[in-house]
C-alpha cells in the first residue's frame, strides 16, 4: 500500500492541531457512513408513517356506523295475535313478519317531521339494514312483555346510506345501484338535519359476528377475535410446554452427537418452512385422518403450534445459551444435580428470553393466514360467544387475519372498509404482544 | 513472602486423603493427563503448578467428576478418597460432589442474595432442619469465608453486587456451606487484586484445619505461601510431586528447575 506512506497517519512532525491527508479521509468516510445509515432509516420510517396513515386513514371508518332512530309499535296484532304472550308462538313470526311494523315506524318518522317525500313506504325502509327486522324480533323474543308497546330502537343504516354518510358513496355513483336510488338520499339528508340519522361509534364492530354478503354494516370481528383467542390458547398450552422440554433436553441434556446435530438443522429447517405448508399437513393430519372437526380452533391452534415450535425452540435455546456456563458450574459445584442446576438457577435466569420468544412467537401464529385458510377457517359464523372452553374448541369459527381476508375478497367497498378496521385490531394485539415482550426483555435483561 | 519461609514450613505427614493411581485423561483424542500418580493428605493444602495447558485443571477436574460434564472427556485410572473410588459405577457424581467442594477460578456467585448463595446448598442437600438452623449454617459458613463482618448488615443484597474479591470469598463460603472434606481451587485469585489475592491466601491457610485443600495456581509465589505440598505438571506429566520447599530449593527434575527459575513457563 503505496498510500499509506504518502499520507502516514500520524503526520510525523506536523502539527496535532492540523489533520492529516489522511485523517480528513476517514473522518469523511465516517461522515458518509453515517448519512448512508440515517438515510437507510428514514427511508423506512417513511413507509411506515405511509402504512400506518394508510391503514388508519382507511380503517377508522369501520368504527364508526350510521345509525336510525325510530320509535316501534311493537303491534299485538302482528306479533302475538293470540294475546297469550306464548314464546313459542312469538317465535313462529319470522323477521318478514317485522317488515310491515318498521314500514311503518319509518312512515310515520317521515309523517312526523313532516319531510315530502315521493317515496313508498317500503322504500323508505330501505335506508335502513336488513337487519334492522331481525334485531327487533331478538328484543321482542327476549321481551315479550312490551309487545304493545312504543319502544325506541336504533337501528343501523343498510351500508349504502352508511357508505353516504362516510362519503364512499355519492349520488354520481349510484347510478346504476338497484338497492339505493337519489330520492332516498334526500330522505337521508333530511332525516339527518332532524337528527334521526346519525353516524356513531359502532362497538359491534368489535364485538359483534361476521354477517351476510347482503348486510357489511351488521358485520363484526368479535366472534373472530373469539377464534383467534382458543387458538392462542391451544398454541401456548403446547407450544410453551413442548417447545421448552426440547430446548431444555438438546441444550442441557443431550449428548453432542450425529444424532442431535440432524435434529438441530432439521429444527432451523422448519422455522423456514412456509406456513401454508403446516397448512395442508393439518388438513391431511387432523382433519382427513384424525378427523377433527374442521374449521375448529383446535385444529387451528395445532396447525399454528406446529409452526410456532420452531420458533419457541430457537429462542428458548438461544435464551438458554446465553446464560453463563459458570452457573452451571457453581451449581454442580456445590453438588446439585443437572436437572437442580437447570431448574434452579439456569431456567429462572433463561425465562425473559424464553417469555419473549414465545409472545413473539405467538405473535406470528395470531396473524398468520395461510394454514388457516387449508383448514377453513373462514367459515361464515353468525353465532356468539360460545358457552363452554370446549365448544370454543370444537365448533367452527374464524380467526381475525382469516376474516380480514374473507372480508377483502368480497365485493362490496363496505366490507374492504371493514378488511381495513380489522388490520388495526389485529395490529393493536401485535402492537401489543411485541411491546410485552419488549418490557420483558429490558426489565429482565442480564441479571448476573 | 519468599523461598525461604517456604523452606521453614513445618512437613509434617498426614493420613492420604486422595490416592490417584494412573491416571489418564483423554479429550477426544488428545491426551491431556498421562499416568498421574498422587497421594494429596488431610489437613494439607497441595499446590498444582505448571505451565498453562499442561492439564492442572482437568486432573483438578477427575477430583470431583467435574469433567464428567464434558462430553468428550475420559477419565481412565483410580482416583480413591478415603479408599473409595470414586470413579466406581455406584458412585452418584453428585453425591460425590457435595464431599468435594470446588472453587472456580472466575468468580461466580448465583445472581441471587448473599444469603441465598450460601444457603443453596445446605438446601438442596437437606443440612439444616429449619430457618434458625439454615441461619447458623449461612452465618458460620460466612465467617469460615472472612466475609461475615462485610456482609452480615446486608444478606438480602445480591451476591453479583460485591467486588470481585468478595465475591471469591462468598463462593468459598458457599463452598464449605455444603460440608465438603476436600475443597478444589482452580486459580481462585487469578482475577484478583493483590489486597484479594492476599485476604483469600490468609483464608486458605486457615481452611487447611478442617479440609484437605488442592489449588491449582500458575503464580509460583503463591504455592510457596500457601501450600505444604506441590505437584508440578508439564505437557499432561505429573513431574515431581513434594514438600513445597524441596520442590522450591532443591527440585530433582531439571523440568521443574527451569519452570522454578522461569525459563518455561
Ligand atoms: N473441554 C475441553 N475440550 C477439549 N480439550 C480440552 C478441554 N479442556 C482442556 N482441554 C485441553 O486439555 C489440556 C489441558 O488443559 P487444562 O487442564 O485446562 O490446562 P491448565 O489448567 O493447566 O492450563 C489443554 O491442552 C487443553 O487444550
Ligand atoms: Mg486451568
Amino acid at each position: 500500500m503505496t498510500d499509506t506512506r504518502q499520507n502516514p497517519a500520524n503526520n510525523k512532525g506536523g502539527s496535532l492541531l492540523q489533520h492529516s491527508a489522511r485523517t480528513r479521509k476517514r473522518n469523511a468516510a465516517e461522515r458518509r457512513f453515517r448519512a448512508y445509515g440515517i438515510a437507510a432509516i428514514s427511508v423506512g420510517l417513511l413507509m411506515l408513517c405511509v402504512l400506518v396513515t394508510t391503514i388508519v386513514g382507511r380503517g377508522t371508518g369501520a368504527f364508526q356506523q350510521t345509525f336510525v332512530t325510530l320509535e316501534v309499535e311493537l303491534l299485538e296484532s302482528k306479533l302475538d295475535k293470540s294475546g297469550t304472550r306464548d314464546i313459542d308462538a312469538i317465535k313462529k313470526v319470522t323477521t318478514f313478519g317485522y317488515a310491515p311494523i318498521i314500514r311503518a315506524a319509518v312512515e310515520a318518522k317521515v309523517a312526523e317531521l313532516g319531510i315530502d317525500s315521493p317515496l313508498k313506504a317500503k322504500e323508505m325502509a330501505g335506508i335502513l339494514s336488513k337487519d334492522a327486522a331481525a334485531t327487533l324480533r331478538e328484543f321482542v323474543i327476549a321481551n315479550p312483555d312490551q309487545i304493545g308497546e312504543t319502544v325506541e330502537f336504533r337501528f343501523l343504516a343498510s351500508s349504502r346510506v352508511d357508505g353516504y354518510m362516510k362519503g364512499r358513496v355519492s349520488r354520481d355513483s349510484i347510478a346504476n345501484d338497484k338497492s339505493i336510488s337519489p330520492e332516498q338520499l334526500d330522505l337521508v339528508d333530511a332525516l339527518v338535519s332532524a337528527g334521526v340519522v346519525e353516524k356513531t361509534f359502532n362497538l359491534a364492530f368489535i364485538t359483534g359476528a361476521d354477517a351476510s354478503d347482503a348486510r357489511p354494516e351488521a358485520a363484526g370481528m368479535g366472534v373472530s377475535m373469539l377464534g383467534s383467542l382458543f387458538m392462542m390458547l391451544v398454541v401456548l398450552a403446547l407450544a410453551l410446554p413442548i417447545g421448552v422440554a426440547a430446548s431444555i433436553y438438546l441444550e442441557e441434556f443431550a449428548p453432542k452427537n450425529w444424532l442431535t446435530d440432524i435434529i438441530e438443522v432439521n429444527i432451523s429447517n422448519l422455522a423456514a418452512v412456509p406456513s401454508i405448508v403446516f397448512g395442508i399437513l393439518g388438513l391431511a393430519v387432523f382433519i382427513n385422518y384424525m378427523h377433527l372437526p374442521m374449521s375448529a380452533p383446535l385444529v387451528g391452534g395445532l396447525v399454528l403450534t406446529l409452526m410456532t415450535l420452531p420458533t419457541v425452540i430457537i429462542s428458548t435455546r438461544a435464551a438458554l445459551k446465553a446464560v453463563p456456563p459458570s452457573i452451571r458450574d457453581a451449581a454442580l459445584g456445590v453438588g446439585a444435580s443437572r436437572m437442580q442446576a437447570v431448574f434452579h438457577h439456569v431456567l429462572p435466569l433463561a425465562a425473559p428470553g424464553i417469555l419473549t420468544g414465545t409472545i413473539i412467537g405467538l405473535a406470528q401464529a395470531l396473524g398468520e393466514t395461510a394454514p388457516l385458510l387449508l383448514i377453513g377457517m373462514v367459515g361464515f359464523i353468525a353465532s356468539n360467544a360460545p358457552e363452554t372452553i370446549a365448544d370454543g374448541l370444537l365448533s367452527p369459527n374464524s380467526a381475525m387475519p382469516a376474516q380480514i381476508y374473507e372480508w377483502a375478497k368480497r365485493a362490496d367497498p363496505a366490507f374492504y372498509e371493514r378488511a381495513w378496521g380489522g388490520i388495526i385490531i389485529l395490529l393493536i394485539f401485535l402492537v401489543t404482544m411485541n411491546t410485552v415482550a419488549v418490557i420483558l426483555r429490558r426489565r429482565f435483561e442480564r441479571r448476573w | 513472602m519468599n523461598q525461604m519461609t517456604a523452606l521453614e514450613k513445618d512437613v509434617e505427614t498426614q493420613k492420604t486423603k486422595i490416592a490417584a493411581k494412573n491416571v489418564n485423561v483423554y479429550y477426544g483424542e488428545s491426551h491431556a493427563i498421562k499416568d498421574v500418580n498422587v497421594e494429596i493428605e488431610d489437613n494439607t493444602v497441595t499446590a498444582f503448578i505448571g505451565p498453562s495447558g499442561c492439564g492442572k485443571s482437568t486432573f483438578l477436574r477427575c477430583l470431583n467428576r467435574m469433567n464428567d460434564t464434558i462430553d468428550i472427556c475420559r477419565v481412565t485410572g483410580d482416583i480413591e478418597i478415603d479408599g473409595e473410588d470414586i470413579y466406581d459405577s455406584r458412585v452418584d457424581p453428585v453425591q460425590l460432589r457435595a464431599k468435594v467442594g470446588m472453587v472456580f477460578q472466575k468468580p461466580n456467585p448465583f445472581p441471587k442474595s448473599i444469603y441465598d448463595n450460601v444457603a443453596y446448598g445446605p438446601r438442596i442437600h437437606g443440612l439444616a432442619a429449619n430457618k434458625a438452623e439454615l441461619d447458623e449454617i449461612v452465618e458460620k459458613s460466612l465467617r469460615r469465608g472472612a466475609i461475615w463482618d462485610e456482609v452480615k448488615d446486608r444478606l438480602d443484597a445480591p451476591g453479583t453486587g460485591l467486588s470481585g474479591g468478595q465475591q471469591q470469598r462468598l463462593c468459598i463460603a458457599r463452598a464449605v456451606a455444603t460440608e465438603p472434606e476436600v475443597l478444589l481451587m482452580d486459580e481462585p485469585c487469578s482475577a484478583l487484586d493483590p489486597i484479594a489475592t492476599a485476604q483469600i491466601e490468609e483464608l486458605i491457610d486457615e481452611l487447611r484445619d478442617s479440609y484437605s485443600v488442592v489449588i491449582v495456581t500458575h503464580s509460583m509465589q503463591q504455592a510457596a505461601r500457601v501450600s505444604q505440598k506441590t505437584a508440578f505438571f508439564h505437557l499432561g506429566n505429573l513431574v515431581e510431586f513434594g514438600a513445597t520447599g524441596q520442590i522450591f530449593t532443591n527440585p530433582e527434575d531439571p523440568r521443574t528447575e527451569s519452570y522454578i527459575t522461569g525459563r518455561i513457563g
